[in-house]
């Protein structure tokens, strides 16, 4: 007998799209839990007094402590990061989403920009 | 019963709230899309409604990945909004309508739905930005809120065909409930965007178009798509359409539309504000006609 597929088993993967499913959450349930904490003001300055610190309390694995130290973006996403929490770590450093859009288009932030005003020209 | 004078549907990028903030209405950039609401003001001010209902999705302010629900209905007499993490100035609190919360959760139970119920709920700036450009300048809400919460962030979502069944049975409890209340149904969120991977930036306004098209005459034309179709079509948090669906679900059978403003970009976004009114289809007529 066949194998049944695994209920939502994925159809084709969406280039340049990392979909925050269960895998995802699991693995990225620290990191998401520390930019979760960063609601709170005293929390968003305890981290950047002492980042290290801070990554330390919340548990965070290796791959999630180097994202974090490198301001990489793709790598917190890789390791379980979800958008939405990750703008709040991005705020503290004073990012927006066109910010961080460029970083992770490796674009410049001026090019993102005007990646995004070229789309109207489409619409 | 309660009158549903109409649907509401309007994007909700954070952005959005520091544009009103600074003034920045009238400004290049943000005209296109401020050029949108004077005809929903126009039309709240005929129309008068009391209750909002506002299906959209918690972007870990009331809600962490702890405890996720799929479908969360608030049934509070106040919600207030908190530090989102950005240290903006807060959105004024709302007024809550328990007794129709509740009424909407006995519905919604009713017909095979499970959700979660919170007496407590914080609400982020998904309702905050829709109200504040609906009611620009005032100094509490005219409108008592009844939030329903989608879950659009951790996967699996619920189906777009789910949230319009979620939205249809909202629809019934509006329509059983006893009270006079006039409702505005809304939707907030979207359209096409994607903030997160390589393909950061992306949008799509064929697919908006679609939807936009379809909302009123046959919002079951938008749910034909699994939600990783949607994904590919709108982009990561372009998926908040489903919020817009279940809203549409709510309004009832069959709706018109009186009013569209499509705009893009919007920070990272394809925005949109759109206005339904109910139209009289034969169930509306069957419904409205006087009890013997």
């Amino acid at each position: 007998m066949p194998t049944p597929p695994r209920p939502g088993a994925r159809p084709e993967p969406i280039p340049g799209t990392t979909l925050f499913d269960g895998d995802a959450a699991r693995k990225g349930y620290h990191l998401n839990a520390m930019c979760y904490s960063f609601n709170r003001k005293e929390n968003r300055e305890a981290f950047l007094a002492d980042e290290e610190a801070y990554c330390r309390r919340f548990h965070l694995t290796a791959e999630q402590r180097r994202a974090v130290a490198k301001r990489d973006v793709l790598g917190m996403i890789a390791a379980g990061g979800n958008i939405y929490y990750l703008a709040k770590l991005a705020g503290i450093f004073g990012l927006n989403v066109q910010d961080v859009g460029a970083m992770q288009t490796g674009r410049t932030v001026e090019a993102f920009r005007q990646f995004l005003l070229d789309q109207a020209k489409g619409a | 019963m309660a009158e549903i004078i109409g649907g509401y549907f309007t994007s909700h990028v954070p952005a959005i709230g520091g544009a009103i903030q600074r003034g920045d209405q009238q400004t290049p950039y943000w005209k296109p899309f401020f050029d949108g609401f004077p005809r929903v003001h126009e039309w709240l001010a005929k129309t008068q409604p009391d209750v909002a209902v506002v299906f959209s999705n918690d972007h870990g302010l009331n809600f962490f990945l702890d405890k996720m629900p799929t479908f969360a209905v608030g049934a509070a007499a106040e919600y207030q909004n908190e530090d989102e993490g950005w240290g903006l100035p807060l959105y004024k609190p709302f007024k809550g309508h328990p007794e129709l919360s509740w009424h909407v959760i006995e519905q919604l139970v009713a017909d095979e739905f499970d959700p979660v119920t919170c007496q407590e709920m914080l609400v982020d700036h998904a309702i905050s930005i829709p109200m504040e450009l609906a009611y620009p300048s005032v100094a509490e809400w005219p409108v008592r809120l009844v939030p329903i919460g989608i879950n659009t962030v951790q996967h699996p979502l619920p189906s777009a065909k789910r949230c319009l069944a979620l939205g249809r049975s909202v629809h019934k409890a509006l329509a059983s409930w006893p009270g006079a209340e006039r409702v505005v149904v809304i939707g907030t969120g979207g359209l096409s965007h994607q903030l997160d991977g390589e393909r950061a930036g992306f949008m799509n306004p064929e697919y908006d178009r679609f939807c936009l098209d379809h909302l009123a005459s046959d919002p079951d034309a938008l749910t034909r798509q699994s939600i990783h179709e949607m994904v590919r079509l709108a982009g990561t948090q372009g998926v908040e359409v489903l919020n817009w669906i279940a809203a549409r679900g709510a309004l009832g059978p069959a709706a018109r539309e009186i009013h569209r403003n499509y705009h893009l970009p919007i920070s990272n976004t394809a925005a949109a504000t759109v206005l339904l009114e109910p139209a009289c289809g034969v169930w509306a007529l069957r419904r409205r006609s006087p009890r013997p």
